[in-house]
């Protein structure tokens, strides 16, 4: 930060905003443009100074301002907004910290317990199984939606018009009672009775199949209209050179068109997942033991509702947040090439911050 | 160029009677034009008059509704099997593209890889070589192009000559027969212009058979074995620069020319 404003003041001032001194330099008309001429002539002063100005007619000394220290420009009311918001930031934190009704020995005391964990795990497994499986599938939707075969297109388009119409705790409910719908769950060749195994739905939809089978599919809904958009924002173009090159079809979408719509996808895809981690605590529905489930459990066994929840609360929070950095270092990643120099990472910024301010201190000595 | 003799031998491009149309309007009415062996057509005419459009029927970008288009004997697009044209399969399209390189007004370059990548991956994915390989002469290619020392540069951090010129080396890198430059300099400042030129003046020496489109005509006087002259849809006129620039026979001809060519020239 200081070292960019320091950048920007060490621009030599343009000679126009220079200060006037007399009202007969402005007769002179040596300004550069022919704005600042016509400025000058009206109000007779606005005209540059800087090394003197010679006499009319001849060439201009540029003036020379080496000797001259930066001075970085001031900024009260950041200061003030800062004062202000750290105030507030400091009221919350002490309320959090002295109301013994949060009662932080307990949070502290099952933040850690073996049922927590391992409801922890569950949640993630569903969020990574789903959340894989969601955004391959999608990717297919996506290349069927946006394949010439009409078939596709409305197959596609009624996939994500079914699952994105129908609550998701609806969905998961259908796929565990399967078993009474259809008790059974055969292969075999349609319209004949040959059948190569046949099982009962109870036994195949078990409450992690009907989890997994409910997210999956609502996510392939929703992550197939994201890659859609971030492969519609690829350049036509890009599509065309590559053909002309005689690179086969799928190399062009997966070497060409994707690293490019990743961009686009990105931003939104961390947002799905960041909502599915969440979005799984839904499957308690199915009494599934997931993080949120486990939690009530055991508050429903103990009565420390508040702090129990802030137990599953502190542990979403950990999971954006490193989800969070993994979303910063693969933005990163796939703006190679879409920006013309990639931004410093936090960790380079403060680097750069502490050596540049580490040179001023020794300058100013 | 490493290997192709001169004279060429190889790049005979033969358009009979092209037509294609979108939708209701016919944009090619029916062009037939032949370019040589390692020779340079120019094609100019104004906007709109299906220049672009005939240059990508070519490499079968576009498909034509009617007539066809050879290269050395070859059909481009179909087969001959018994007495009906078949379509080729996309792989096959695909493998004759590789012998037609082409080079577009907006670059198209793939702009998350470096000129390097640019220019190394299609000999790599469409021939099949090695990646060492297609990456040695890649760098031979940019070293052609005057650009051996921005290799590892990203589109966007080049000018916009760099970038067309990184272009024609990627489409040199599949050793095509023929290039075909879709007014490669009209998207460039000025002063870029030149240094584009400049190269391919020197691929025209080099025995590649080239067709371009261009709106440089002391450029087109100067590169051109042959001017062809396209309005609406049509060739109207084709002959040496000579001819064509200085003694048009058709009124259409001269009227475009003496819209466009700056005075200078005329003497
Ligand atoms: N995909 C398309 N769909 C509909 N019309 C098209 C399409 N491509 C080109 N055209 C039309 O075909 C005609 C010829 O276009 P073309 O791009 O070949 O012209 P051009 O000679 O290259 O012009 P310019 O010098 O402006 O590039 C134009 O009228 C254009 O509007
Ligand atoms: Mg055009």
């Amino acid at each position: 930060m200081s070292s960019a404003t320091s950048r920007v003041a060490q621009v030599r001032p343009a000679p126009t905003v220079e200060p006037a001194t007399t009202a007969e330099a402005g007769a002179a008309a040596a300004a550069p443009g022919q704005a600042a001429t016509e400025t000058a002539s009206v109000t007779g002063s606005n005209l540059p100074s800087g090394g003197g100005l010679p006499p009319e007619g001849t060439a201009r000394i540029a003036a020379d301002y080496s000797s001259y220290r930066v001075v970085a420009a001031k900024h009260p009311w950041r200061w003030v907004g800062t004062a202000a918001v750290a105030l507030g930031v400091l009221a919350v934190a002490w309320s959090l910290a002295t109301n013994p009704r949060w009662e932080w020995g307990v949070v502290a005391q099952w933040f850690t317990a073996q049922s927590v964990v391992n409801g922890l795990l569950e949640t993630l497994k569903l969020t990574a199984i789903s959340g894989i499986l969601g955004f391959v599938l999608g990717f297919i939707l996506a290349l069927m939606r946006l394949s010439a075969s009409p078939l596709l297109v409305s197959v596609s388009w009624t996939f994500s018009w079914i699952f994105r119409s129908t609550p998701l705790l609806v969905q998961l409910l259908l796929w565990y009672n399967l078993g009474y719908l259809y008790e059974k769950i055969s292969l075999g060749i349609p319209f004949t009775d040959v059948r190569f195994f046949e099982v009962q739905t109870t036994t195949l939809i078990s409450q992690f199949a009907a989890a997994v089978l409910g997210l999956t599919l609502n996510q392939a809904a929703y992550s197939a209209e994201i890659i859609r958009g971030g492969i519609l924002s690829v350049d036509q173009g890009q599509l065309e050179a590559a053909a002309a090159l005689g690179i086969p079809a799928w190399r062009r979408s997966t070497r060409i068109v994707l690293p490019q719509a990743m961009r686009a996808i990105l931003p939104t895809a961390f947002n799905e997942i960041i909502g599915l981690v969440k979005g799984t605590s839904i499957v308690y529905v199915l009494a599934y033991s997931e993080l949120f489930y486990t939690v009530q459990v055991i508050y429903n066994r103990t009565q420390q509702v508040l702090p129990l929840l802030l137990v599953a609360t502190l542990w979403y929070v950990v999971i954006t947040s490193v989800l969070s950095v993994f979303q910063y270092y693969i933005e990163r990643h796939y703006s190679k090439g879409a920006v013309r120099n990639l931004p410093l990472t936090p960790l380079q910024k403060a680097r750069k911050f502490f050596a540049t301010h580490a040179v001023t201190n020794r300058k100013s000595l | 160029m490493t290997a192709t003799p001169t004279p060429a031998t190889r790049g005979l491009v033969e358009i009979t009677g092209v037509r294609k149309s979108f939708g209701a309007t016919e944009v090619l009415k029916g062009v037939s034009l032949t370019v040589e062996p390692g020779g340079v057509a120019v094609i100019v005419g104004p906007s709109g008059s299906g220049k672009s459009t005939l240059l990508r029927t070519i490499n079968h970008l576009e498909k034509v509704d009617g007539g066809h288009i050879s290269i050395d004997g070859k059909l481009v697009g179909y087969e001959i099997r018994g007495q009906k044209l078949h379509e080729l399969r996309e792989k096959d399209i695909l493998k004759q593209r590789t012998e037609i390189g082409m080079v577009f007004q907006n670059f198209n370059l793939f702009p998350h890889l470096t000129a390097l990548e640019n220019v190394a991956e299609a000999p790599v994915v469409a021939q099949g070589r090695s990646k060492e390989e297609a990456r040695r002469r890649g760098l031979e290619l940019l070293d052609r192009v005057g650009l051996k020392d921005r290799a590892g540069a990203y589109p966007r951090q080049l000018s916009g000559g760099q970038q067309q010129r990184v272009a024609i080396a990627r489409a040199l890198a599949l050793d095509p027969k023929i290039l075909l430059f879709d007014e490669p300099t009209s998207a460039l400042d000025p002063e870029l212009v030149n240094e584009v030129l400049d190269v391919i003046r020197e691929l025209a020496k080099s025995g590649t058979t080239l067709i371009i489109v261009t709106h440089e005509m002391g450029f087109a006087r100067d590169v051109a074995d042959t001017v062809v002259f396209m309005d609406q849809g049509q060739i109207v006129e084709q002959g040496t620069p000579q001819q064509i620039f200085t003694n048009p026979q058709e009124p259409r001809t001269r009227s475009f020319f003496s819209k466009v060519l700056e005075p200078a020239f005329n003497i």
